[in-house]
């Protein structure tokens, strides 16, 4: 069964102009320079500096606590709910300077960046509740917009045809497969340009897991994907470009094919290798 | 943009105030119970007050003794009934049964500790008040009313049982498995687990339990007032009447205002309430915090 | 036989005598009152005033106590809502779970939460004084509020702290923010505030020691805030004290009243706690 069998036409998907909601800064690029991120005093990531390149998947390889999820979550500042976290360097988002961003700007830079959590984790509302709540937070109203909006994105991650008889369901109601595509339909409702995800498929099912996927490759053509990934088959199936961290520090990076195939570096090798993990 | 941030901000402000405000809370009670003590602390010092036994407010006479002494017994009574039965009840809840029995016994323990003190009171009245006078006095040789330190302590010791069996059940809950596991796996017995393992590593919390119990104990008002008595004298033994502090503060309110030292003397007794309460709780919550971070 | 066996024996019967212990002081408290009460307790008890005034007899009931005890509880209930939701809001969302204010602050409420009920009476009663208020509802009222704002916060507040933080991950990154968040943590803890409330109220309307001194006690209906009330504790405390067995009588019958509403409402907060929770996230 082909999930996309109803997604939108393709020349609507690409056009988010049409019923553009928000403004769309043209060209936003992320990046990190001399990012220092310390917990406590022990440094967690050691001057980072990568490059999220466009409408890509990026996939984040690396042993465990390495720092992925940690550069992920600085991303959208998400690491602030940590005790005793300090920044040091640049993050820029377009012209927003993350690390050094107020209050106000925050929630605008988490707009442009969208989170899909490791565990599906829907709000406790209705199906339509969950993908309208960034909207009129962001200041959408009127019942006609939205409602538009909920279909647009629900069909988007392919979710329309199995939930539209019963939108004010409780969405904890939905199965797991179903929730996580529901968290990626609500990310994608306030249009981030960037959308990580952090082992977005590791709670799920193999079919599920497939199949939310399939729509991150989908996605790609629309938005930048920073992905933290645990296994390294599923980098390999999906990833265009790869970031090799280990112990805080970016050991490799590159385009796919190349850090896959042709490590330059010895740890690389030896963590490809399955030497450690 | 700047709108949903000021909102954020308002509300933030608003929340803080009132958080601060309900907080003070605290602080008002203390001070403003000790500037109403204060005539008769200035009148009479601490000792005198705490020391002598003659209660006559129209004769200038305020001895806090026997109502010290009548708090004691009864609070001291209460605790020494209900520690053990809360302390068996809890370790067999949480080391020896089924889930099962769980679920039948926890909503009577919801019930127990949901009655109103009014009630503990007239049942007070109804039963152990008349078991005293007709059973437990005439079993020693001695006649009573009823009305005594013995049907105090009782009644008190049943109302602060489910409290006890709550917080020990939550002292016990946070021993890991594996610790038990582990005497388990030398050949020890349940109860030799749990009283060399689980009762010698919560013996803070325990301490803490009945530290906080005390204080409750110390503040019941209605259930004591109808079974104590009243009587202000020092209790002797267990089958005199007595006059715990809350029932004389509860006993006099309408009275006090006529007389300026008066009304001091019994929020001097609210005062000598507050602050022991205060303390006790300040305590034990601070272990019970300590040992639940653990 | 062995000794370590033995000492298991007879601990493990001690445990079943106290269990069976506390199992009889449940039922006896309860058919005590009951038995004494229930053949009391009549139509004409709960919709009549007293009739020759509450100390002396003569015919009637104690609806001026019934609704003496909704009022003030119910006012109470509702100003304590209104301050204890923000509270807990700010104790959990606005304030990091880390940090020392939020730790000073929930010792504080758990204070509160101890210091005995006749200390909010007094203290209440020398604060109405210095206003120049009497006896009334409204301090009634009002003393009850600060009376189960602790417990309010407390029991909302256990239940807020293990909101997952996913969940606040979630909201923070569509760009809420932290006030934007409440729409989220309202339903999610929706049960809990349902719960603390029949909770609360459970406590209130049997509290006896903290109305005496603030709402004192009348025969009638109150028609305005600064008319003084009966309430139901008082009904059952002050007519036991009367010698005549027709009032005392009146008394059974109010303290049989006061146990159902207490029985029902630690029952509905069981159910609530197992059934309400539709749209909560585990």
């Amino acid at each position: 069964m082909n999930i996309f069998h109803r997604e939108p036409k393709a020349e609507n998907r690409t056009h988010f102009s049409v019923d553009r909601k928000f403004p769309h800064p043209e060209n936003l690029r992320l990046s990190t320079h001399a990012l220092s991120v310390y917990i406590g005093g022990n440094p967690i990531l050691k001057l980072v500096n990568v490059e999220i390149p466009k409408n890509k998947i990026t996939c984040i390889i690396g042993p465990s606590g390495c720092g992925k999820t940690t550069l992920l979550r600085t991303f959208n500042r998400l690491v602030d709910t940590i005790e005793g976290v300090k920044l040091e360097g640049v993050v820029m988002l377009g012209e927003h300077d993350i690390v050094r961003a107020a209050a106000s700007e925050i929630t605008e830079i988490r707009r442009l960046i969208g989170l899909v959590p490791q565990r599906p984790c829907p709000l406790p509302m209705s199906i339509y509740d969950n993908i309208a709540y960034g909207c009129r937070i962001h200041g959408i109203s009127g019942r006609k917009k939205l409602d538009a909006i909920v279909e647009y994105y629900l069909r988007a991650v392919g979710l329309w045809d199995e939930v539209c008889d019963r939108l004010h369901m409780p969405a904890s109601r939905l199965s797991g497969g179903q929730q996580q595509r529901l968290c990626l339909a609500r990310s994608l409702a306030i249009e981030p340009s960037y959308l990580l995800a952090d082992e977005s498929t590791s709670a799920l099912d193999p079919i599920s897991s497939r199949t939310v996927e399939e729509l991150f490759v989908k996605l790609k053509q629309d938005y930048s994907i920073v992905m933290v990934t645990h296994t390294l088959r599923q980098a390999k199936r999906i990833a265009d470009h790869v970031i090799f961290m280990y112990l805080g520090e970016v050991i490799e990076e590159g385009d796919a094919d190349q850090v896959f195939n042709h490590p330059r570096h010895e740890l690389t090798q030896q963590y490809l290798n399955g030497a450690f993990s | 943009m700047n709108r949903r941030r000021l909102k954020d901000r308002i509300a933030g402000y608003s929340m803080f105030i009132l958080t601060i405000s309900s907080l003070f809370l605290v602080v008002a009670m203390g001070i403003g119970l000790y500037m109403k003590a204060s005539p008769i602390l200035q009148e009479h010092s601490l000792w005198d007050l705490l020391s002598a036994s003659e209660w006559k407010p129209m004769k200038n006479q305020f001895g806090f003794f026997p109502f010290l002494m009548g708090t004691l017994w009864v609070s001291g009574l209460a605790l020494i009934i209900a520690i053990p039965i809360s302390l068996l009840t809890a370790i067999y809840l949480t080391e020896y049964s089924h889930s099962m029995v769980r679920r039948f016994v926890y909503p009577f323990l919801d019930i127990l500790a949901g009655l109103p003190s009014v009630i503990y009171g007239v049942w007070g009245m109804l039963l152990i008040v008349p078991w005293v006078a007709n059973v437990a006095a005439p079993w020693v040789g001695r006649s009573t009313t009823g009305y005594t330190v013995l049907a105090c302590g009782i009644v008190l010791g049943v109302t602060v049982i489910p409290l006890l069996v709550s917080l020990f059940i939550e002292i016990f809950s946070n021993v890991s498995h594996e610790l038990r596991e582990a005497t388990f796996a030398l050949g020890a017995t349940r109860w030799q687990t749990t009283k060399n393992v689980v009762i010698r590593k919560t013996a803070p919390g325990i301490v803490a339990a009945i530290v906080l119990a005390a204080s409750r104990v110390m503040g019941e008002t209605i259930a004591v007032i109808m079974v104590c008595g009243n009587l202000a004298i020092a209790p002797g033994s267990l089958l005199d009447a007595c006059y715990p502090i809350p029932a004389l503060i509860a006993n006099n309110y309408g009275e006090m205002l006529s007389m300026p030292l008066y009304e001091s003397a019994l929020m001097f007794a609210a005062f000598i309430l507050f602050f022991v309460v205060l303390v006790f709780n300040l305590f034990s919550r601070l272990v019970l915090k300590k040992i639940k971070s653990e | 036989m062995k000794r370590s066996i033995f000492e298991e024996k007879v601990f493990k019967a001690l445990m079943y005598a106290a269990i069976a212990l506390v199992m009889f002081f449940v039922a006896s408290v309860v058919l005590s009152v009951f038995k004494r009460g229930l053949p009391l307790l009549s139509w004409e008890m709960v919709s009549q005033l007293p009739g020759g005034g509450f100390y002396m007899g003569g015919g009637g009931g104690f609806l001026n106590a019934i609704v003496g005890s909704v009022y003030i509880v119910g006012g109470a209930t509702i100003l304590g809502l209104i301050i204890s939701i923000p509270v807990v809001f700010f104790l959990n969302v606005y304030l990091k779970p880390y940090s020392k204010f939020g730790f000073v602050a929930r010792l504080a409420y758990d204070v509160l939460f101890g210091i005995p009920s006749i200390v909010y009476g007094a203290f209440g009663f020398t604060i109405m004084i210095y206003l120049g208020l009497r006896a009334s509802l409204l301090g009634g009222t009002l003393v009850v509020t600060l009376l189960i704002i602790p417990i309010f916060i407390r029991s909302m507040d256990e239940v807020a702290k293990t909101i997952p933080s996913d969940l606040m991950e979630a909201a923070y990154s569509l760009g809420s923010t932290r006030w934007e968040t409440i729409g989220v943590i309202v339903r999610q803890i929706a049960p809990a505030i349902a719960t603390a409330t029949l909770l609360s109220i459970g406590r209130a309307i049997g509290d006896a020691a903290g109305v005496m001194f603030t709402a004192g006690f009348s025969d009638r209906i109150p028609t305005s805030l600064s008319q003084q009330t009966a309430t139901l504790p008082l009904s059952v405390y002050f007519q036991l004290q009367s010698p005549s067995l027709e009032v005392q009588d009146r008394a059974y019958a109010a303290a049989v009243v006061l146990t159902l509403i207490v029985l029902f409402l630690s029952i509905s907060g069981r159910i609530i706690m197992n059934r309400f929770s539709r749209n909560k996230i585990q």
